[in-house]
């Protein structure tokens, strides 16, 4: 005899979320976004930059930061990337990560880890004693001063920052750049000694 | 016949009379050697203007067997077949640009399907590098996103190394492809250091073995379950777990089902074997996946062609997932029990770690039920025309079990793997997760290189044949015992299908009718050719086939109008597959 055609045939009750993950009707599973600080130490040769940029591209990860920079080992480089994804997404990102061969360490610091960013900002000359006042509420400096601009430095939380490159727009600012977030974790915890 | 790199008679030996390798005194020297030392036996390549100092080594090497291809990508399509039968990297060769570019698709391929194969590229010298030089082409950048690694020699004294290093690397814990970028400047110096032993980076762990009391935990799941399935994927292939599997099986008596990639880690005649499970596969398998409460999956990634919409995915069933890759954990489909490791090892583990035999009986009815309700069958009206699956049964019922079946892509592939009966690990070798169409013919050569005691059959479509076709100039060069089958429909026929299904039969740029006699063509290649019109006819053609001794290509005419089924529409409910097209209205 052959068997029912399709909408009459055996079906399972349950379901999943587009995560695969078992929708339990007791308790919704389904992860909202949310950010990490992953930090890694890398091989420090050329093109691995460009390996793990690839990476998150490829696998449509949602970065938000990357910064990279020697250590106090020649032979090594560390990374702090910023991602912001669903729990699933950041698990992902950091097992891809893991699997680069140039990689040799992974893990995601923890919300309290000390996180710095550091931002110049150049603004128009007219008014160099009023930009330096700004600048020190923000513990920043004056850097460069020309008779048509001011160059400061601002260190600090990516919030801090915000607040900072607001407070000088009444200045005419030129431009901008910052560096995206530089990250450890607080206390004796090093990447090598990390969970 | 291969280039066995021979020397003539009159030149002297470079290896002195006991066997001692001469000492290296170039970078490609030094390439040839640790190819040498890795185990390689084949090169599958073309040769080119940067790699040419690689093939003056080759030129004195006795242990290297190089196979010149009509194309680069059938190079790593060989190679990646060589890989998969053998269970070793398969190696590539290409030039530069154009010569690495063509190499790209069989790379992705091996990625993709977890082949292990190594490929070494010629490149501009380091010094014209970045300066868009005649054949230049950034071959690490491009191949990266396929490679596990691709790596570009800085040095003559290290050349060696990296590529010892590549190989140790594609044939390590989730096998793939690795590349080695070879500038001329590099093979061509001179060095005198020896490549030292392979070992792959220090950097690449691989777990081995899961965590003890993870297995215990799975296995109690497992043995409580009241439907149970076991998934064996590509992985038990490559991790040489099929007997492991059968054993585990056998002794605790849950149905399994393959993967794609995974047929022939089971044996299809087996009566816990409800074959494979995915997009084209048997109903009762899927059936299966649809309603099992507990799934040990092994060595599988859930790619989308094996679950349909991820939402109704054995959506009652906690996972089991085994993978050597942590990676692959949760990526696709949750895993309530990860077990990171090697199959064969974890395997053995939860083989020891399960506390009984679960209690399965009416699930095994229940399976048993759906095998008798959707069974494999198709029409054959004795006035219609020449049905695909009857020709691939038939073939299937005249040769060994050992047989190697390759394949291109597309219907004649699904055929091939439904209506073929596989009862042994590594007789399956086709393109799955790129699905990349012109596959057969290469691999083909591969598999019969790695594999000269077995017979080598290739199912093939008539578009797919036509894409690499001009590789039976190699089969025929070699002498390859090799049977083609182009199931010859005159059209795409898997794109056809959907046309016909999902855009309203507008047919547009599927139908091939200008497409040349293939009977014919391989006739002016060398190699037999029979064309097969008639369901009569059909074991007498195959069976001349098969005793002509080279390769030979059997022109199937089939019905036109045949399609693909059971199916599970693209994302849809892998239980709810039609069996024929009224199905897909309901769906």
């Amino acid at each position: 005899m052959p068997g029912p055609a399709p909408p009459e045939r055996m079906q399972p009750t349950g379901r999943r979320n587009t995560q695969g993950i078992r929708i339990d009707p007791e308790a919704e599973v389904t992860h909202e976004p949310r950010q990490a600080v992953l930090s890694a130490l890398v091989k420090h040769r050329p093109g691995v930059l460009s390996e793990v940029s690839a990476l998150f591209s490829r696998r449509q990860f949602n970065i938000e930061s990357l910064t990279v920079g020697p250590t106090v080992d020649d032979d090594t480089a560390r990374m702090t990337i910023l991602i912001e994804e669903p729990e699933p997404g950041i698990d992902q990102a950091k097992k891809q990560l893991r699997k680069l061969v140039p990689v040799i360490e992974v893990a995601e610091l923890d919300p309290s880890a000390v996180r710095r960013e550091l931002a110049l900002i150049k603004v128009g000359g007219e008014k160099p004693d009023d930009v330096n006042a700004v600048a020190e509420m923000y513990d920043g400096q004056a850097v460069d001063a020309s008779t048509d601009s001011v160059t400061v430095e601002i260190t600090g939380s990516k919030q801090k920052i915000d607040a900072a490159v607001e407070a000088f727009e009444q200045f005419d600012v030129q431009e901008v750049v910052r560096t995206g977030a530089a990250a450890l974790e607080r206390g004796p915890t090093t990447l090598e000694k990390h969970d | 016949m291969s280039e066995r790199a021979s020397v003539p008679a009159d030149e002297e030996q470079t290896d002195d009379a006991d066997g001692e390798q001469a000492p290296v005194t170039t970078g490609a020297q030094s390439v040839v050697r640790a190819l040498e030392n890795a185990g390689a036996e084949y090169i599958f390549g073309v040769q080119g203007g940067a790699i040419m100092p690689v093939y003056d080594a080759l030129y004195d090497s006795d242990e290297l067997n190089h196979v010149t291809m009509a194309h680069e990508q059938g190079g790593s399509h060989a190679a990646d077949a060589y890989g998969i039968v053998t269970g070793t990297p398969g190696v590539c060769f290409a030039t530069s640009g154009p010569g690495a570019t063509n190499l790209v698709t069989g790379i992705a391929d091996a990625n993709m399907d977890s082949d292990p194969m190594i490929a070494l590229t010629g490149q501009v010298p380091t010094d014209f590098v970045g300066n868009d030089a005649f054949q230049e082409t950034d071959t690490v950048g491009i191949t990266q996103p396929v490679t596990k690694k691709s790596y570009f020699a800085a040095d003559s004294d290290t050349v060696g190394d990296n590529v010892g290093e590549a190989f140790a690397l594609a044939d390590a814990g989730r096998q793939g492809p690795t590349l080695v970028d070879l500038p001329k400047d590099v093979t061509q110096g001179e060095t005198d250091v020896e490549p030292s032993e392979p070992t792959t980076p220090d950097t690449y762990h691989v777990h081995e073995e899961a965590d003890d009391e993870a297995v215990q935990e799975a296995a109690d799941a497992l043995a409580a379950a009241d439907r149970p399935v076991v998934l064996s994927g590509g992985g038990v292939i490559k991790a040489d777990a099929s007997p492991a599997l059968r054993e585990f099986a056998m002794e605790y008596e849950i149905p399994v089902i393959t993967t794609m990639p995974g047929i022939g880690s089971f044996p299809e005649d087996h009566e816990l074997s409800l074959e494979w499970a995915g997009m084209h596969g048997t109903g009762y398998a899927n059936m299966a996946i649809s309603n099992t409460d507990c799934m040990l999956a092994i060595g599988t990634r859930f790619d989308d062609r094996l679950t349909g919409g991820v939402d109704s995915f054995a959506p009652d069933a906690d996972i089991i997932h085994v993978d050597i890759d942590p990676a692959e954990i949760s990526k696709n489909v949750y895993a309530d029990y990860p077990l990171v490791g090697d199959a064969r090892k974890v395997l053995r583990q939860l083989f020891d770690a399960m506390p009984r035999i679960p209690d399965v009986d009416a699930w095994r009815e229940q399976c048993q039920t759906w095998k008798d309700e959707y069974p494999m069958t198709y029409d054959t009206p004795d006035d219609e025309p020449l049905k695909p699956q009857y020709v691939v049964e038939t073939f299937s019922d005249l040769t060994p079990d050992d047989t190697i079946v390759c394949t291109g892509v597309g219907q004649h592939q699904m055929w091939a793997s439904q209506f073929w009966e596989y009862t042994e690990p590594r007789t399956w070798v086709s393109s799955h997760g790129l699905g990349t169409m012109g596959y057969g013919v290469p691999a083909a050569i591969g598999a019969k290189l790695a594999a000269p005691d077995q017979e080598v059959v290739c199912f093939d479509g008539d578009g797919s044949f036509l894409m690499t076709v001009q590789e039976l100039s190699v089969a025929v060069r070699e002498q390859l015992d090799i049977t083609y089958v182009v199931l010859n429909n005159e059209a795409v026929g898997m794109v056809r299908q959907w046309q016909d299904g999902f855009y309203e039969g507008r047919r547009m740029a599927s139908e091939y009718p200008w497409i040349p006699q293939f009977d014919k063509l391989a006739e002016a290649f060398g190699a037999r050719g029979f064309r097969l019109e008639a369901q009569e006819d059909v074991e007498e053609t195959i069976q001349a086939a098969r005793e002509y001794d080279g390769p030979s290509v059997i022109d199937a005419h089939i019905d036109p109008g045949e399609n693909v089924f059971p199916m599970v529409p693209s994302g849809g409910d892998n239980g709810q597959f039609a069996l024929k097209e009224d199905h897909l209205e309901l769906l």
